[in-house]
């Protein structure tokens, strides 16, 4: 579909830099992985992106246009950590998403696009009427989904949003994503913290340290063969898995 | 989301002492009382020029010559341009002139200082009644009936406090007057002389706000007794009293002290009401007064005196909250 | 309204709105039914007292004080509602000032409002009456400007906690507008905690007035409201003290009306928040059925922990749930035993139980809850024990250090408090455990308070509180989650150097089946308040038999999972405590389940190489995973 890219982008708080000139690109139709720890600044460039953080310097583009970060009409659009918080809780779940609806529409025509959302997201277009209260974590996480594609965005960007889930639905959030991501053709930017779960989605993959992008490259590539510091420590401490086991280290002196 | 630099995660490096935070922390609290002290002060200006009309005719009455009201708003400055007289008005308050009273003709800084200490005493003393019945009462009741223990004692605290604090103070200064001095003439119906003559204004200003600080104490407590910290103290199986007395106690009345600061400042309002229902000589009986006779220095004056009072009431939790919690100090505006 | 509705129902909201709706009755209803009698002239008694003809006796014009009690009712009440609406009306404009007029223009008027705040109401009152003028009109402006500012205040911190919300920001990224997001998504979210607040001001605006009338700064005669009734009732209170103290009571119970009502409906909107579940100090004990309270003495030396039908217990409603029903296990020295499942699934209760750290109302049951061969069953007695021997390590290192103590105090003190330590030698062993956890520098970090400690070094340092006895166990519930990658791979090679180095035995609790399969030697999967499978940890991948087990750890990739197939979904939802269905309790989201799994719950059998398992069709082929897929729609 198209091309996000950041160029230089800088975000500043008040006391810090949270990016820091950042160049980073989202190849059409592709998944890119963002990867760091807490306050390395991952959702800061989402949110910049989407204009809810300031750009400090730098420029975003799309298909090397300027992205409009205001207006009604937004091709970027957001997806966000925790389904709890991300819903009204007092707006049906069919109102939520119809509000991301950039035309106007009719009634009829209304709730057909909703329900073909509900449907896309593979839920129940019964739902529509439900509020979020009676839904669980995974279903929300669904729904804030559909919002998103209300929007008939040309990238979407997603914010770690199954670190808030059960183990036991997160696969299903996965394996969605990436079946949406092939149906619909989007391009996407995928921000996790979990290094598995951005090497099982995600094409290319971007590290994160510090607001800055100190390693991007294929995933597999970079996976097989990092080249940065950061990543290399960051890849050596993600627990091997079910199966393997690492050796326990010896006592150390400090230890009696 | 934002880096953190790592400064932040490693205090205690040598550091300017501009970037000490008890210096950083004096600085922006200081900065706040100036900025507080401006409003007030403006405040106080405007207040006689928001009057509709002309306040001296007001306060002269309608009969009084007009000669006479040109007079004295020459001498009251009125007839200069108002950022001139806003100019005069800071310049003398500088100096710590206030005026001249309108009906007495005395000097307002005087005034106000031969009444300011009794106000200051009932204020402060019903502060400490306060506080002490309030803290070991909340914290007592909430370590009682937490997780619906105890039922009846909660039903009863709850009730009675909010029985209490719905007591306006001036209503319950007439109860008392009523029950103690009228009925059983166990104590003085009005007046500051004796030591006994303290009691029932003292009371009145405080059992309404022991009331509501002690529910607050309360809520507090079980907000603390439920946080994780408390459940590691337990875990390293401490005695009861000592989780209780050393672990929970400060922090809730750590959260507890934030709000006394607004306490003792609507306690230091309260006098006025109380000081008219015992005629005790303090600035709260004069106020009034001098509000339906239109008698604006003096108003001003008192405003002002109440107003100061209460920032540095204020302050002084602040300073004390710090002292008590080093993470207030690392600020959030 | 439903919250309203269910708060009128309880006792205190019964009280509140009754006297509410009579409060209201009567300022409608009063002054046309007894007007009359309150203004007429009773020139024959003149400052009576009470009498059969006058209830509360009369005034000094000899008019009927109750009447006029009663009649009051209307002005006082009406001059209370017009402010709170004045301060309510112009406290929402104020308050979403930053929201619509955008930071530059907010952030001062905010500014503005906060300090003002900072000035008690009756000094405002105070002012405004002198701007606006003595009497009734002025006594509303005065009371309404001057309550303004706390509602300001009030909607301000509202609305910024609703527009902090990701559903704000959500909005905004789809297009919607300032002002219709103050109207569809602020509004409506801070509306009910308004009104509670709006309706318990006007109890205190009632009493200010009062207060300015009674200072003959508020309504002037003719008219009255209690306020003035009371002050002119004061000056006779030797002779004829109804005449004060009626009206005082009028303005106590109309204030306790509006306080009450509003109580009622904040507190059952506080009920609605679903306060988090907390472990506390002294359970309530019941001794498991005597006839398998006696199980022979241990021979079993290496032995920490033994558990056998544990079970926990909630008031739920009339009834009861159990959120633990019968867990069994035994932990060796040195042992590593994981637990994972679902959130909800019983993990931290049954942490919990085994570390004596529950409290009423919680129940603990067991047929056996040993530890170092001590019942932990029978009570208090083992403080000591518990307290050198038994380490706990909680999920959230940021709230699990008490803010107002030095870290080096908060370890010292256990040392203090069961090793009979001095001052001087316990603080010796607190910065010697802070080196051992390698907290760089321990001297000078011992005498820091916990909020100058990052995420990792406080979970170091709760691993180092731990060690300041000499633990033979140590609970960790889910202690890395909170933390990174790179911080949670040091916590977890500090247990694993802990256990080496002493032989401590851990329990970990985690979501995480890698996390789990790295560190234990021994998982228990835990379903619905029971053990579903009990398993060599290098096994999970490969050796499990519980369909469960084998969904959650297909669920989650990991470094090695294959990437072009899709991963394992477990449909449905988790077993509600409060209604566990007869059976096996997975059965709802098994693709094995048949009718003997719906009607008979299988019990956890042993198998021969001491590994359990709770299925009647453990190990059987499950179906692929692409017909898995099917079923996950709704999940
Ligand atoms: N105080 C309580 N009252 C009622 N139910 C509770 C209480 N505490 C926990 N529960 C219920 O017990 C179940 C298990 O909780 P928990 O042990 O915390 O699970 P886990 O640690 O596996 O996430 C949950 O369904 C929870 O709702
Ligand atoms: S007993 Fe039946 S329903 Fe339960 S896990 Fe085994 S196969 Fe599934
Ligand atoms: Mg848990």
């Amino acid at each position: 579909m198209s091309i996000l890219s950041l160029h230089d982008l800088t975000v500043r708080y008040r006391h810090t830099v949270a990016v820091d000139r950042v160049d980073l690109v989202v190849p059409e139709g592709q998944i890119v992985g963002l990867v760091g720890e807490s306050g390395s600044g991952k959702s800061s460039i989402a949110r910049a992106v989407v204009g809810l953080a300031p750009v400090s310097g730098g420029r975003i583009a799309l298909d090397g246009r300027d992205l409009p970060r205001r207006g009604r009409r937004r091709p970027v659009q957001m997806v966000f950590q925790d389904p709890y918080s991300s819903l009204d809780p007092r707006m049906t779940v069919g109102d939520s998403i119809a509000e991301a609806i950039p035309h106007r529409l009719g009634r009829a025509a209304r709730r057909s696009e909703v329900e073909r959302l509900l449907h896309l997201v593979h839920l129940d277009p019964a739902r529509a009427g439900h509020r979020p209260g009676q839904l669980s974590g995974g279903q929300r996480q669904r729904v804030a989904l559909a919002r998103a594609l209300a929007g008939r965005p040309e990238v979407l960007i997603a914010d770690e949003i199954t670190s808030a889930l059960d183990v036991s639905v997160q696969g299903a959030i996965l394996n969605l994503v990436r079946d949406m991501q092939r149906e619909l053709g989007l391009s996407m930017l995928f921000i996790s913290h979990n290094l598995a779960v951005v090497r099982y989605v995600a094409s290319r993959i971007a590290v994160m340290y510090q607001g800055r992008i100190v390693e991007e490259g294929p995933t597999a590539e970079v996976l097989a063969d990092p080249r940065d510091d950061y990543t290399r420590q960051l890849l050596a401490a993600v627990p091997t898995g079910a199966g393997g086991r690492r050796p326990v280290r010896s006592a150390e002196s400090g230890c009696d | 989301m934002s880096a953190t630099p790592a400064a932040a995660a490693e205090p205690g490096r040598a550091t300017a002492w501009w970037q000490n935070r008890w210096v950083r922390f004096a600085a922006r609290r200081l900065l706040r009382l100036l900025v507080s002290l401006w409003v007030l002060v403006t405040a106080a200006f405007f207040m006689v020029h928001l009057v509709p009309g002309d306040p001296v005719r007001a306060a002269l009455g309608p009969l009084a010559a007009a000669d006479v009201v040109a007079a004295r708003r020459h001498a009251l400055g009125l007839d200069d341009r108002l950022l001139v007289q806003y100019w005069h008005f800071l310049r003398d308050l500088c100096t710590g002139q206030l005026g001249d009273s309108i009906g007495t003709q005395l000097p307002v800084g005087q005034i106000i200082g031969q009444r300011l200490p009794a106000t200051a005493e009932l204020a402060l003393l019903a502060f400490a009644v306060a506080m002490a019945i309030a803290i070991p009462l909340g914290a007592a009741i909430a370590a009682l009936t937490r997780h619906g223990r105890a039922r009846r004692t909660e039903l009863a605290f709850a009730g009675s406090s909010v029985v209490l604090g719905a007591v306006p103070d001036f209503v319950l200064g007439v109860l008392l007057v009523f029950v103690f001095a009228v009925q059983l003439h166990w104590l003085p119906v009005a007046g500051r002389d004796a030591p006994s003559s303290y009691v029932l204004p003292v009371l009145a200003l405080a059992i309404g706000p022991a009331a509501i600080l002690s529910r607050i104490v309360r809520v507090e407590m079980l907000a603390v007794l439920d946080t994780d910290y408390l459940r590691t103290a337990r875990a390293k199986r401490l005695s009861g009293l000592r989780i209780h007395l050393v672990h929970a106690l400060p922090n809730a009345v750590t959260a507890t002290l934030t709000l006394s600061g607004l306490l003792l400042g609507s306690l230091v309002a309260g006098t006025v009401l109380v000081e008219n229902v015992f005629a005790w000589p303090g600035l709260g009986s004069s106020i009034v007064g001098s509000i339906t006779n239109k008698d604006f220095p003096l108003v001003q004056g008192t405003v002002l005196v109440y107003g100061i009072g209460v920032l540095l009431i204020n302050t002084v939790v602040d300073v004390a909250l710090a002292v008590l919690d080093p993470r207030s100090t690392i600020g959030v505006d | 309204m439903k919250n309203w509705s269910r708060a009128v129902r309880t006792p205190l909201g019964l009280t509140g709105f009754g006297l509410l709706a009579l409060t209201l009755f009567t300022a409608v209803f009063a002054p046309l039914l007894w007007g009359h009698q309150a203004t007429s002239f009773d020139t024959d008694n003149m400052l009576a007292g009470a009498s059969a003809q006058h209830w509360f006796g009369t005034d000094n014009l000899g008019r009927d004080i109750f009447f006029r009690v009663l009649v009051a009712t209307r002005l006082s009440i009406a001059l209370a509602v017009s402010a709170t609406a004045i301060s309510v009306a112009v406290g929402i404009v104020l308050g979403s000032a930053p929201m619509l007029l955008g930071r530059w223009l907010g952030r001062p008027i905010i500014g503005l409002v906060n300090t003002v705040v900072a000035f008690p109401g009756l000094l405002l009152v105070l002012f405004f009456a002198v701007v606006f003028g003595v009497g009734a009109q002025g006594a509303v402006l005065a009371v309404g400007f001057a309550g303004a500012p706390v509602f300001a205040r009030l909607c301000h911190t509202l609305m910024a906690g609703v527009a902090g919300r990701d559903f704000v920001a959500a909005a905004r990224v789809s297009g919607v507008g300032s002002g219709r997001i103050l109207i569809r998504h602020v509004l409506p979210n801070i509306a009910e905690p308004l009104m509670v607040n709006a309706t318990i001001g006007a109890g205190g605006v009632l009493l200010s007035f009062a207060g300015l009338s009674f200072l003959g700064l508020g309504v002037q005669s003719p008219a009255y409201d209690w306020g003035r009734m009371m002050q002119d009732g004061l000056t006779g209170i030797y002779v004829h003290p109804l005449a004060a103290l009626a009206p005082g009571a009028a303005v106590i119970i109309a204030g306790l009306a509006f306080n009450l009502s509003g109580e009622a409906v904040a507190r059952s909107l506080g009920v609605q928040i679903d306060v988090p579940w907390r472990a506390a100090v002294t359970p309530r004990r019941r001794r498991a059925p005597a006839a398998g309270a006696r199980t022979g003495p241990d021979t079993d030396t290496d032995l920490v922990l033994d558990v056998r039908d544990l079970r926990v217990a909630f008031p739920h409603g009339d009834a009861e749930i159990s959120p633990v029903r019968g867990v069994t296990f035994q932990v060796h020295r040195g042992e590593a035993v994981g637990i994972v499942g679902e959130s909800g699934s019983g993990k931290s209760l049954t942490a919990l139980a085994v570390a004596d750290l529950l409290e009423f109302p919680a129940r603990v049951d067991a047929e056996r809850l040993t530890f170092l061969g001590a019942d932990l069953r029978d009570g208090t007695g083992h403080r000591h024990l518990l307290g050198t021997s038994l380490a706990v390590v909680f999920q959230d290192p940021m709230t699990s250090f008490n803010p107002a103590h030095r870290v080096g105090a908060q370890l010292a003190e256990a040392a203090r408090a069961h090793q009979r330590a001095t001052r001087a030698q316990a603080w010796q062993r607190a910065v010697d455990r802070l080196r051992a956890v390698r907290i760089p520098d321990p001297r000078r970090r011992a005498r820091q308070y916990p909020f100058e400690f990052s995420g990792g070094m406080r979970q170091r340092a709760m691993i180092g509180m731990g060690l300041m006895g000499t633990p033979k166990l140590i609970v960790a519930d889910e202690p890395t989650t909170a933390l990174d990658v790179t911080v949670q791979r040091q916590v977890l090679d500090m247990l694993q150097e802990v256990r080496a180095a002493d032989g401590v035995a851990v329990i970990l609790i985690s979501h995480d089946v890698s996390v789990i399969a790295e560190v234990c030697d021994r998982v228990l999967v835990m379903y619905a308040g029971r053990v579903v499978e009990d398993l060599p940890a290098g096994e999970l991948a490969d050796g499990a038999r519980h369909p469960y087990t084998r969904a959650l750890v297909a669920a989650v990739p990991d470094m090695r999972s294959d990437i072009d197939a899709p991963l394992a979904t477990i449909p449905g939802q988790p077993v509600d405590p409060a209604h566990v269905p007869a059976g096996c309790a997975y059965a709802a989201r098994c693709p094995l389940a048949d009718d003997r799994c719906r009607a008979q719950d299988p019990p956890l059998r042993t198998a021969a190489d001491r590994s359990r398992v709770a299925c009647w069709h453990a190990g059987e082929p499950l179906p692929i995973l692409s017909d898995l897929a099917a079923l996950e729609v709704d999940a």
